[in-house]
């Protein structure tokens, strides 16, 4: 954890350090590069769509997914991650693409596929994170006598929290850079940067924006990080360390 | 205490994994349920605390039909031990040990004095085992640790589904051991389920065999052994049959109580007379509160002897009323002797035990069919 820390600040410190240079000394001829002004928007942009996909992504993927590994509906629990791990497969460029012509361009058609995308990593997790748990360990809570509500939240969740973070953050990493791609059906963020950079070949923009989408990505992955970390049970840790 | 009456289970596909099975299980015993994989012993136990649902007869608890009480009240008072162990990875030795008292709403500090104390039945140091995680332990420690928190909060039955199951042989062999050192203690009604014959000898008060879900044999060990019903419990119970009746047979069960003696301070003369009479050529010798001092061979009387002291045979084998029959025969065999004392506390003379009557009272389990003396228990 420590090293990626350390590891995560140098990459966020070089790329924003770069993304800035390239704001202060990327003119080249005709060509001015984005201000920080519009920098600052795009970047603005880009955590809403991610942010806004993310949260309905999480929702509906954690509900959806923990709700398929109960026992009236388990039959669906592999299906759906086959699906999700299929789903997965599809190249983010053919989804945007795809969206467009039922939902148009712009802003919530972005939200749309974004939310598509992240949907199937967050409930392919929280099944997996349940459906992965030793049957041995819920069996000998049945068989102490907890109800299935007690095993649910004493057991099944503590115990599947972290693959459920893990997902999350898969995800999301995965709809920083799927968002940069939504630009393509105008959904805004700092794809439009990139985007514009490369319409006229002009390295600075496309530098600032590629520069600030990954620093996006690197520093959410760090953050959640931390996150999946803080809420993995002390004797799972363990378990890690020794294997 | 458990009672199970025509008892079957037949699953949705056809299966009939239990075909109306009868049996009683009395306060204090420990009943190992015990037959092949497929045999339904497993089932047969799961459906007592009805983490398997019955789909016939009845079993009753103490007098009540389990069925009509809470399923979860109902398992909370039955301990639950399994092969799996099935330890909550994040929860330290204490939080798992005090599951059950949780459930049922001790205190906290009445849940941790709890854990300590079932630590130490378990010979774990609870100031050092308490707070750690089940990762940290070992697998002997892991199935301590389960059996412990089978007895969390003090049930009065427990089931426990080949329990030591999951380890090498010789933790397996200290873990029975202990265990049984326990149950003396704590006299649960144990029903205890397992594939491997010598565990169901070890173990058990009485065995309940199966055989594709129906009982053929409930008995005594020692019943089983000498008097298989037919020739499945025969086939099961294995061709060495005498060795595991002479494991499970203890010298107390051969032994002659009060053999001859003479006392230490005795004269030599009188010494020889003894012998004359009672026709023998070797005495046991004790002091003045009955405690062994070794043997004394006429042979040794020979001559010039001083006192008794001098020539007596102090190193020779003993054993203990509790001594399995077949390591008394090793003791003989080592010691090269045909007779060896059975020593109670303090070396106090509590018996003797010959060759001869090993060899009777094996002899006895078997020939006398049906109507014959009790061994074992």
């Amino acid at each position: 954890m420590k090293g990626k820390r350390i590891m995560s600040s140098i990459l966020i410190i070089i790329m924003v350090g770069l993304a800035i240079y390239y704001t202060l000394y990327g003119s080249q001829g005709w060509y001015d590069p984005a201000s920080g002004r519009d920098l600052l928007l795009r970047t603005w942009e880009h955590i809403k769509l991610v942010g806004i996909a993310e949260f309905l992504a999480i929702t509906v993927g954690i509900t959806a997914g923990l709700l398929i590994t109960r026992s009236g509906l388990k039959f669906l629990a592999s299906p759906v991650t086959g699906i999700a791990n299929v789903g997965l497969a599809i190249p983010p460029l053919a989804l945007v693409a795809g969206v467009s012509p039922f939902f148009g361009i712009g802003f919530r058609p972005g939200i749309i596929a974004l939310f598509i995308y992240s949907l199937l990593p967050v409930l392919r997790n929280a099944t997996v994170g349940i459906e992965d748990i030793d049957q041995s360990v819920i069996e000998s809570a049945k068989g102490m006598g907890m109800s299935k509500l007690q095993i649910f939240k004493k057991i099944e969740l503590p115990l599947a929290l972290p693959v459920i973070v893990s997902g999350i953050r898969y995800s999301t990493i995965l709809c920083v850079g799927t968002a940069a791609i939504a630009a393509l059906i105008n959904a805004g963020g700092l794809g439009q940067i990139i985007m514009r950079g490369q319409s006229v070949n002009f390295v600075s923009l496309m530098m600032q924006g590629a520069l600030l989408t990954a620093g996006l990505a690197v520093t959410l992955d760090w953050l959640l990080s931390e996150v999946e970390e803080k809420l993995t049970p002390e004797g799972l840790k363990l378990g890690k360390e020794s294997e | 205490m458990i009672k199970l009456e025509n008892v079957s289970k037949v699953y949705p596909d056809g299966t009939e994994a239990v075909n109306s099975v009868n049996l009683e299980i009395k306060e204090g015993e420990l009943c190992v349920l015990l037959g092949p994989s497929g045999c339904g012993k497993t089932t047969t136990m799961k459906m007592i605390n009805r983490l398997i649902p019955i789909t016939e007869g009845k079993i009753y608890i103490d007098g009540t039909d389990n069925q009509e009480l809470d399923e979860n009240e109902l398992r909370r008072d039955i301990g639950y031990a399994i092969q799996e162990i099935g330890l909550f990875p994040h929860m330290t030795v204490a939080e798992n040990i005090a599951t059950v008292p949780k459930l049922k709403g001790w205190s906290k500090s009445e849940a941790r004095n709890r854990a300590d104390e079932l630590l130490e039945l378990m010979g774990m140091d609870p100031s050092e085992h308490l707070d750690k995680y089940p990762v940290e332990l070992s697998g002997g420690q892991r199935q301590r640790v389960g059996v412990a928190r089978s007895l969390g909060a003090n049930p009065p039955i427990m089931l426990m589904d080949e329990p030591f199951g999951a380890i090498d042989p010789i933790t397996r062999d200290n873990l029975q051991d202990e265990f049984l050192k326990i149950q003396e203690e704590i006299q649960k009604t144990i029903v205890f389920v397992t594939h491997d014959i010598n565990e169901a000898i070890k173990m058990g008060t009485k065995i309940a065999l199966l055989k594709v879900g129906e009982l053929v044999q409930y008995s005594s060990p020692a019943e089983l052994l000498a008097r298989p019903k037919n020739q499945f419990v025969r086939d099961f119970v294995g061709t060495d049959r005498t060795l595991k009746s002479m494991r499970l047979m203890r010298a107390k069960d051969a032994m002659k109580p009060s053999p001859k003696t003479v006392r230490l301070d005795s004269e030599v003369s009188v010494i020889q007379k003894k012998m004359k009479e009672n026709e023998v050529d070797y005495l046991i010798v004790t002091d003045g509160s009955n405690r062994f001092r070794g043997w004394i061979r006429a042979q040794d009387l020979e001559g010039d002897v001083g006192s008794v002291d001098e020539v007596l045979s102090k190193d020779v084998g003993s054993v203990s009323r509790e001594t399995a029959l077949s390591d008394a025969l090793s003791v003989m065999l080592e010691e090269d002797v045909a007779n060896i004392p059975v020593l109670g506390k303090d070396n106090k003379l509590e018996g003797i035990l010959t060759f001869n009557d090993l060899q009777e009272v094996i002899g006895e389990t078997y020939t006398e069919e049906g109507g014959g003396r009790q061994v074992g228990s």
